[in-house]
């Protein structure tokens, strides 16, 4: 079982883009499960989401204490004081920043990930919602799943014009991301 | 197994609970929304506003009147549906007395979150634990696959001719109501096929406007007490009735979830956790551990809370060396969790073992993987004779 944890804020997308991966892995015929925990919904106040998959299905249903990977949507929140704790060995990090370097913030985590999602997302879609860039980056740095995997979940969940925006930001944050080993 | 394959897609727990409530065919909705409800009361009046069912939505200005517009539609002999939550189920309270004791068999589902304070948008089994003792059915799931089956089987025990009793299916605030997961969703035609034996069964009487027909526990003295008598017999024949909905489910859909109880790797295990709702599922990973290690240890999953399934309990439990109970919710005046509480009035059937209670995951707190491990050894020791705590509030003890 593989369990990633994204940190946003309320509107950037954190428990959607939790949701759209898991129905990309179960394009890819992988069990999935899938859950945000927050107190009020509000705007601009932090908020986690949880994404697991196997190849058998999932029973249990806490919050991830021990992720294989965790997505940093707003880098405000590289404060948070429990931002790495309990990370698995040889874990993976990926930033949404336009930074091109980075220093290895934890030693569990040996593989950075940077994508400028806000600014490809404020490109293509026209307001920071980086969510489907970092899917895009999630799936070149990780190899989990495929680019064509979250495409073709991406029509559940939206649709026109604004779809076509979505699959050029996660195509772009496939092919635009930096990946760093530490 | 007759069922057509359903499509198979990621579904939040109150998009399900929506979704199979519509293909149930219910004829009137009444629903207020309530954090972490409002998704049930919103997609299920989308559907009907799309076309995709025919039923009448109620706009209500509480919950109160949701279950009053409920009951009255379900005595007029409408299948009803309605779905709240924590403080919603309170607002309610007394209209599900009543419909309790009119023996309307309102389906509804409640969201199970704690209830004191404006701060407790979280999950927990106080609203349950509240309404316990109020005549209604109440049923507990783990996971979004077993609120699609559970809500479909709760109307064929709701309306069944020798139970006509409302039914309250539970299931965690955020951890399964905000949960997206795989889930098959059943095609109408079985969904029909499967709710069709209630229309062969004799008409349950309805009140038809300017004919002279009771209803309700109004009867005075011996009138109300007959009514009572024949409430509380009616759910005590539903303990069988959900056992028996339950296998014909599974004969159906290839699906099923024991009925009153799931019992999980029980039959030589030595040691038992008691636990319902999502922590079960947990429970079941912690007992592959355990047993990985050497521990013969099985869980009982409560599905059913009221009626208490007391004779499975007894025959699931009877001879086991020490028993642990986990609830999410608190028994004020007693000890114990609420769900301890009452297994221990079976004691004297089950055996004189070590009952331990376990209080954990009140206001959205996690009852994690280690908190049941620890609730594991602890039980294992009290089997070998060592000295145990009989109640433990995990929360505190971290």
């Amino acid at each position: 079982m593989k369990e990633i944890r994204f940190h946003g804020r309320g509107g950037q997308g954190a428990v959607m883009a939790a949701k759209m991966l898991a129905s990309a892995l179960l394009v890819e015929g992988k069990h999935v499960a899938s859950f945000p925990m927050y107190g009020f919904e509000r705007r601009g106040a932090p908020v986690v989401a949880f994404t697991r998959f196997d190849d058998k299905p999932i029973r249990v249903k806490t919050q991830i204490y021990n992720p294989d990977c965790i997505i940093v949507i707003d880098p405000g929140l590289l404060t948070l004081p429990t931002l790495f704790t309990g990370l698995k060995p040889n874990s993976t990090f990926i930033l949404n920043t336009a930074k091109k370097e980075y220093k290895q913030p934890d030693k569990a985590l040996t593989t950075g990930v940077l994508i400028n999602a806000t600014g490809i997302a404020v490109e293509e879609i026209g307001r920071d919602i980086p969510n489907t860039c970092l899917l895009g980056a999630f799936a070149a740095a990780t190899g989990w799943l495929t680019l064509d995997s979250v495409l073709k979940s991406l029509p559940e969940y939206l649709s026109g014009d604004i779809l076509q925006r979505n699959l050029k930001s996660a195509e772009r944050g496939y092919k635009e991301v930096e990946v760093i080993k530490w | 197994m007759k069922a057509k394959k359903g499509q198979v897609s990621v579904m939040m727990g109150n998009a399900v609970t929506a979704t199979v409530a519509a293909l149930c065919r219910p004829e009137v909705i009444a629903c207020y929304p309530i954090t972490p409800q409002s998704e049930v009361a919103e997609t299920i009046s989308s559907i009907v506003a799309d076309g995709k069912l025919d039923a009448d939505i109620v706009e209500v200005e509480g919950e109160n009147s949701a279950m009053n517009v409920c009951r009255g539609a379900s005595l007029a002999g409408a299948r009803t549906f309605t779905a709240t939550s924590s403080y919603g189920l309170v607002y309610m309270y007394d209209t599900i007395l009543e419909t309790a004791g009119f023996r309307a068999p309102v389906v509804m589902a409640n969201v199970n979150r704690e209830t004191p304070g404006i701060h407790a948008v979280s999950s927990g089994q106080q609203d349950l634990i509240s309404t316990r003792d109020s005549g209604w059915i109440q049923i507990i799931v783990e996971n979004n696959q077993e609120i699609a089956d559970q809500l479909i089987m709760c109307y064929r025990l709701a309306e069944d001719y020798d139970i006509q009793l409302p039914v309250m299916m539970n299931y965690d605030g955020y951890y399964l109501s905000y949960l997206n997961e795989e889930v098959e969703i059943p095609v109408q035609e079985d969904v029909d096929a499967f709710l069709a034996p209630l229309k062969k069964q004799p008409k349950r009487p309805v009140i038809v406007p300017g004919a002279a027909t009771g209803a309700g526990t109004h009867g005075m003295e011996m009138g109300y007490v007959e009514a009572r008598y024949k409430h509380w017999s009616a759910m005590d024949r539903a303990k069988k009735k959900v056992d028996e909905i339950d296998k014909e489910f599974g004969d159906y859909f290839g699906r099923s979830y024991g009925g009153q109880i799931e019992e999980y790797k029980m039959d030589d295990a030595e040691i038992a956790i008691v636990a319902s709702g999502s922590a079960a599922g947990t429970a079941k990973d912690v007992i592959d551990d355990k047993r990985a290690a050497g521990i013969k240890v099985g869980l009982v999953k409560l599905r059913l809370f009221r009626p208490f399934p007391e004779e499975r309990l007894i025959q699931a439990l009877k001879g086991k060396k020490a028993i642990s109970v986990i609830d999410r919710s608190i028994c004020f005046g007693w000890k114990y969790g609420p769900m301890c509480t009452e297994l221990k009035a079976l004691a004297s059937s089950i055996g004189n073992v070590p009952i331990l209670s376990y209080i954990d995951g009140l206001a959205n707190l996690d009852i994690t993987i280690p908190h049941i491990g620890r609730v594991v050894d602890e039980t294992a020791a009290a089997a070998e004779g060592k000295a145990y705590q009989d109640i433990t509030w995990i929360p505190l003890e971290e």
